[in-house]
């Protein structure tokens, strides 16, 4: 039994004069109905070029895209252009990290919600219009039949986040990505979004993608978690699995850069050295070599001539990582958390 | 085992780092070269201890800054004033960092800027050193920019594309005649290394480099003339996680080697727990809590403050499964051309009572280094019944002027903290 949502080898190259940029090279993941995955890693990881092509959104000229995503059976590459657009918007729908750019300034917020109604459905502006004051109601918006007829710049960031959340619920979708959907908000109006969706995941039972640099947000919303960098996969698992007993230098390098609202105060704040490599020209063997600081615990030159393959880590089977390192949950146990949670090794 | 000694604070990241030096020197047209590639070295921290008694090196009283707000059509009236920052009063230690944090709008930025002297304010002093900058003129101001600078938040519009790295970071020696031009390139280069650059790239221009290290540029540019305040403005919130974390120790390597105070001013709570070991909370133009950082995130007494940390998603908690409660805001920030009266934070406040509307919560201090401003202050889910700051200001329970009640403490709006305070439990005054 395959699951809802099954991406196979992914790839998307972008030829360009200076050569192949591979933003997204060879990713595979599982989602079902009802469930939520997190994708991380920094910008230029691969995470938003991987969900724009199960979307259909990169165009045919400029971007190669292959391998396989299987959306409830159906192989949404091997689609025509035109039955791809049938399901972007109904099947599929996206929510984007700045709902001001989303939309366009010149028409109101109802006038928007109603046409991604009105392209899928055959009625009347008047029954959109209904529908959209329905959605908006549904995801909190006070007075919503006034403020169906508002434009985008008349509503708050946090306003404007729900109202494309209202856009992309409308059509009932089963499958729901939201690519950085709380960045650019404050952390309460960040916790309500959180919140709304949430609540409205489980009401349609939709398969949630949430894209995301924010390790805060994985925590809260996700089941599980692909940790990218530079085009791949190099951590994968049950979410609470991946941040108690990560066991790539990355995913450490991820916890560790980020300080706590709470928690022992004498914990080390640890950057990941260096910048996230040029996809142009990646590093060899394991792309994050240029930047780990545990290299030297592999015998020879592994890591900068052999890309370790995406493995089983140590402790459960449903724990991928991409490493070569024998004794990860070791290294991490005793060497990292110690460092940035002495009060947690305690617990332990 | 570990090479690590987690008592090493300052240890540079150990061997393995490429440093792409050797490539530049020797002039290789094809080597790997580009700046983006350069590893610096990082330096790892915990966070910042405060020295409690150091002495202010800047204090703000009273500040405000009311913008005006002109109607449209030929004649352009003021129909309004946007109370963007009204009535703010702290200090910031010499060689110490306060943070200051709240959502958009509420008036932190501006609070910066009016330190810098980029905005006039309406209204309050703003004692730098001894003396009050907050009406100084112009021309007074060219001497004040060496002592304070600024750290700007988006790396990518604070640098000026058209200018080679060299003359950004060069600028400030040349404007305020400080060395001979022959000196300022050797000086630049000293200063790109002190950030983490690599000292030869002064001749290349900002596109050539990543986000995180024209962020490093514009703490060289900061750095050029030693101040001794900074105001860093969202300094990291524009850069990703890892290299947010460089740029923070970066920051504190800087202040551990040059006694620099900062301003550090942020939305992010847990990066601003991390840099500051004191912090101001702010919500519509006014400081609703101020303590210190043990204090504010363990205890905090302020319903805001309170909702604004259980709002944070807290990733080692959350990931063994010890979730808190969030405390839901509803709404949004009203709008600052039209303040709720009273307490601003009322219409969303989940304790909010007829008092709220009619009185306005004085900055009360509550603890050795705690202030804060609400009626019904208390730790959560220990808010009293009854207002606290009904006998000190003279009214009863409900907010309406009480003849019989006498006014029993000063409660002015003094930056900094007194050696007495009113103790919350006991109603009465206490001191250390």
């Amino acid at each position: 039994m395959s699951s809802f949502l099954s991406v196979r080898d992914l790839k998307v190259h972008f030829p360009t004069v200076d050569g192949i940029v591979k933003a997204t090279d060879g990713l595979s993941f599982d989602l079902e109905r009802g469930k939520t995955l997190g994708i991380v890693g920094e910008s230029g990881s691969g995470k938003s070029v991987s969900s724009s092509a199960i979307l259909g959104l990169h165009r045919r000229t400029s971007a190669q895209v292959s391998g396989e995503i299987m959306l409830d059976g159906v192989d949404l590459l091997k689609l025509s252009d035109e039955d791809m657009r049938r399901r972007r918007g109904k099947d599929v729908a996206m929510i984007f990290q700045d709902p001001l750019s989303a939309m366009h300034p010149y028409y109101t917020v109802g006038n928007q919600i109603g046409e991604a109604y009105r392209v899928h459905h055959d009625v009347s502006k008047k029954v959109a219009r209904a529908r959209a004051i329905e959605m908006l109601d549904r995801v909190g918006i006070p007075q919503p039949d006034r403020r169906v007829d508002d434009y985008p710049h008349q509503f708050s960031g946090g306003m404007r986040q729900r109202a494309m959340i209202a856009m992309g619920l409308i059509n009932n979708p089963s499958l729901l990505i939201a690519d950085e959907p709380t960045t650019a908000l404050d952390v309460t109006v960040q916790a309500q979004i959180l919140d709304l969706l949430q609540d409205l995941q489980r009401d349609f039972d939709a398969a949630v993608i949430i894209i995301t640099h924010d390790l805060g947000v994985v925590a809260e919303m996700t089941d599980d978690v692909l940790v990218m960098y530079a085009g791949r996969a190099v951590e994968y698992g049950s979410c609470k699995e991946i941040l108690t007993h990560p066991e790539m230098p990355y995913t450490w390098g991820l916890i560790s850069s980020i300080p706590d609202v709470s928690g022992d105060t004498s914990a080390q704040l640890i950057p990941i050295p260096g910048n996230p490599p040029s996809l142009l020209n990646p590093p060899s063997g394991c792309a994050f070599h240029p930047r780990c600081t545990h290299r030297d615990k592999v015998p020879g030159d592994l890591c900068t001539t052999v890309l370790p393959e995406l493995l089983p880590g140590t402790r459960t089977e449903g724990h991928l990582k991409r490493c070569h390192l024998t004794n990860p949950d070791v290294v991490y146990e005793r060497e990292i958390l110690p460092e940035i949670a002495p009060d947690l090794v305690e617990e332990r | 085992m570990s090479s690590h000694d987690p008592k090493t604070s300052h240890e540079q990241v150990p061997a393995g780092m490429a440093m792409p030096n050797e490539d530049v020197l020797s002039g290789a047209e094809n080597a790997p070269d580009d700046a983006a590639s350069y590893i610096a070295p990082v330096s790892r921290h915990a966070a910042t201890m405060g020295d409690p008694n150091a002495k202010a090196i800047l204090e703000v009283k009273d500040l405000k800054m009311y913008f005006p707000v002109k109607s449209s059509g030929i004649i352009r009236r003021t129909i309004g004033h946007v109370q963007a920052v009204d009535g703010v009063s702290f200090q910031v230690p010499a060689g110490g960092s306060l943070g200051l944090v709240g959502e958009s709008g509420c008036g932190k930025s501006t609070t910066g800027r009016l330190i810098t002297r980029l905005y006039e304010p309406t209204a309050g002093t703003i004692n730098f050193d001894g003396q009050d900058i907050s009406k100084t003129s112009a021309r007074g101001l060219k001497p004040l920019r060496r002592e304070i600078q600024m750290i700007f938040q988006d790396p990518y519009t604070s640098l000026n594309p058209r200018h080679s790295v060299g003359s950004i970071i060069g600028a400030p020696l040349e404007i305020h005649n400080i060395l001979p031009k022959k000196q300022i390139l050797p000086r630049v280069q000293e200063l790109l290394e002190i950030v983490g650059l690599n000292p030869e790239h002064y001749n290349r221009y900002p596109h050539e480099f990543s986000g995180g290290q024209r962020q490093r540029i514009g703490i060289a540019r900061a750095l050029t003339l030693q101040p001794k305040l900074l105001v860093a403005d969202e300094p990291v919130s524009a850069l990703d996680v890892s290299i947010q974390a460089q740029v923070i120790n970066l920051l504190q390597d800087l202040q551990d080697e040059f006694g620099i105070a900062f301003l550090f001013v942020a939305h992010d709570l847990a990066v601003v727990r991390h840099f500051c070991p004191e912090v101001a909370v702010m919500y519509l133009g006014k400081i609703v809590e101020i303590a210190d950082r043990e204090t504010l995130y363990n205890r905090p007494n302020h319903p805001y403050t309170q909702a604004l940390l259980s709002a944070v998603p807290d990733v080692k908690q959350a990931a063994i499964g010890g979730r808190r409660e969030r405390i839901r805001l509803e709404g949004d920030v009203p709008s600052p051309i039209n303040p709720p009266s009273g307490c601003r934070f009322r219409t969303r406040c989940p304790l909010a009572q007829e008092i709220c509307a009619r009185v306005e919560p004085p900055l009360l201090q509550i603890g050795k280094r705690h202030k804060v401003a609400c009626h019904f202050a208390g730790e959560l889910g220990k808010h009293p019944d009854k207002p606290v700051t009904a006998g000190l200001l003279g009214v009863d329970d409900s907010g309406t002027p009480d003849p019989g009640a006498s006014p029993s403490v000063d409660v002015g709006n003094e930056p900094g903290f007194a050696d007495t305070w009113f103790d919350l439990e006991r109603r009465t005054m206490a001191s250390a």
